[in-house]
């Protein structure tokens, strides 16, 4: 495990693909300053401008730290599913699953150990597990794809860590406790209806659009 | 309906104890342990958090960001999401923090358990960062040509903005 991390943080520093998107950050980062001062500048606005930059960073101070008794509750109890093998339990429950969305990936082989370890983490939340155990699995799934030009099956695993398929948005709650909500959790409903509706359309689109984009 | 989403917690907090237990994990102590990584990875979260914040309250005060509400008012009508929720819609597939930021803000704004607040809630709650993290898989093994993954993908976030306030309408009829 803490072999594939540290691998997985050298290649992520190396990769211009990161580097575009800090850069994009950068620029809406500046842009959205710069948008703030011009739009109070003709709106007057610029004594509510004042007071907001310096109650904005000190706000999200005491919303971090507010936040984080609830957190650390939550992956507390999350390492304590873990330890006790629900990760390689549900991973294992989701083979069959697997089988229909990576048809062109050997059934119970390594790309496919690997990718059902990094559903089941996003299901579970645990955010810091799962990226590196999806770059391992990218890792297996180049293996037997020497080109610079991704598989379907890549697309398709990608497709899917794009979408959330988190069971309990924990941060969310978290969010919506601090605010004060009568029910933090009571979007958990609606949150799973539509995740799974658009996991479903997002895998349908990745299956129909390759016969559409070639290599 | 919503009584069903306030069961969900206590059951899943009393699950995974008896998980635990049956399996032989030293409960406490691991739940220590799993604190203190949470302790870490939210205090790592804070230094852009806090820029961000910074930046999205700053829109807030200047009335840009009702602006730029109005100005996407339009293209949210089409799809039928509040306009207060287009700029979530915006930023979201970008930068994790900064629809942190934006969601927050709507929560200040308009409060968590407005129809607002809710159609925020399930915007953030199921939808990912889908360019960072095109950028770290792809970029983590050299793949330069991604195909289809950025139009399945955003296709995905669509269908969330769409279905959004559908299933807050449903879940919440009162």
């Amino acid at each position: 495990m803490n072999n594939i991390k540290f691998k997985s943080r050298i290649v992520i520093i190396q990769s211009n693909f990161i580097k575009g998107m800090n850069k994009l950050l950068n620029y809406i980062w500046a842009g959205m300053i710069l948008f703030s001062v011009i739009c109070a500048a003709a709106t007057g606005r610029m004594e509510q401008l004042s007071t907001s930059v310096l109650s904005g960073a000190s706000d999200a101070v005491t919303l971090v730290l507010s936040m984080t008794g609830m957190m650390c509750a939550w992956t507390g109890l999350m390492k304590i599913a873990d330890e006790g093998g629900l990760t390689l339990l549900l991973s294992k429950a989701l083979n069959p699953l697997m089988r229909r969305l990576f048809p062109d990936c050997k059934a119970g082989g390594p790309a496919v150990k690997a990718m059902c370890m990094n559903i089941t983490a996003n299901l579970l939340g645990l955010g810091n597990a799962a990226t590196p155990l999806g770059i391992a699995a990218m890792q297996e799934l180049k293996k037997n794809n020497p080109t610079q030009t991704a598989d379907n099956s890549m697309v398709t695993f990608v497709v899917l860590n794009t979408a959330s398929i988190q069971v309990i948005p924990t941060f969310l709650g978290t969010m919506r406790a601090q605010y004060n909500s009568a029910a933090p959790f009571d979007i958990l409903p609606a949150v799973w209806v539509t995740s799974l509706c658009s996991v479903i359309v997002g895998l349908a689109a990745a299956k129909v659009m390759e016969g559409f984009s070639s290599g | 309906m919503d009584n069903l989403g306030i069961w969900v917690i206590p059951a899943v907090v009393l699950c995974i104890i008896l998980f635990g237990f049956i399996r032989k994990v030293p409960v406490f102590d691991t739940f220590v342990s799993g604190a203190k990584e949470g302790l870490l990875s939210t205090v790592s979260i804070l230094p852009s958090l806090i820029g961000l914040i910074m930046a999205v309250s700053m829109l807030s005060a200047s009335g840009a960001l009702d602006l730029l509400s109005s100005f996407l008012a339009p293209a949210a009508r089409l799809i039928g999401l509040p306009k207060q929720a287009m700029p979530l819609a915006l930023i979201r597939p970008i930068s994790g923090s900064g629809s942190t930021a934006v969601l927050l803000q709507i929560f200040q704004d308009s409060g968590p358990d407005s129809f607002i607040g809710r159609v925020a809630s399930v915007m953030s709650g199921s939808t990912e960062t889908t360019f960072y993290a095109i950028a770290v898989y792809f970029g983590a093994v050299g793949i330069k040509k991604t195909r289809h993954a950025i139009p399945a993908a955003l296709t995905a976030d669509l269908t969330v903005c769409i279905l959004a306030a559908l299933t807050v309408r449903l879940f919440f009829s009162s």
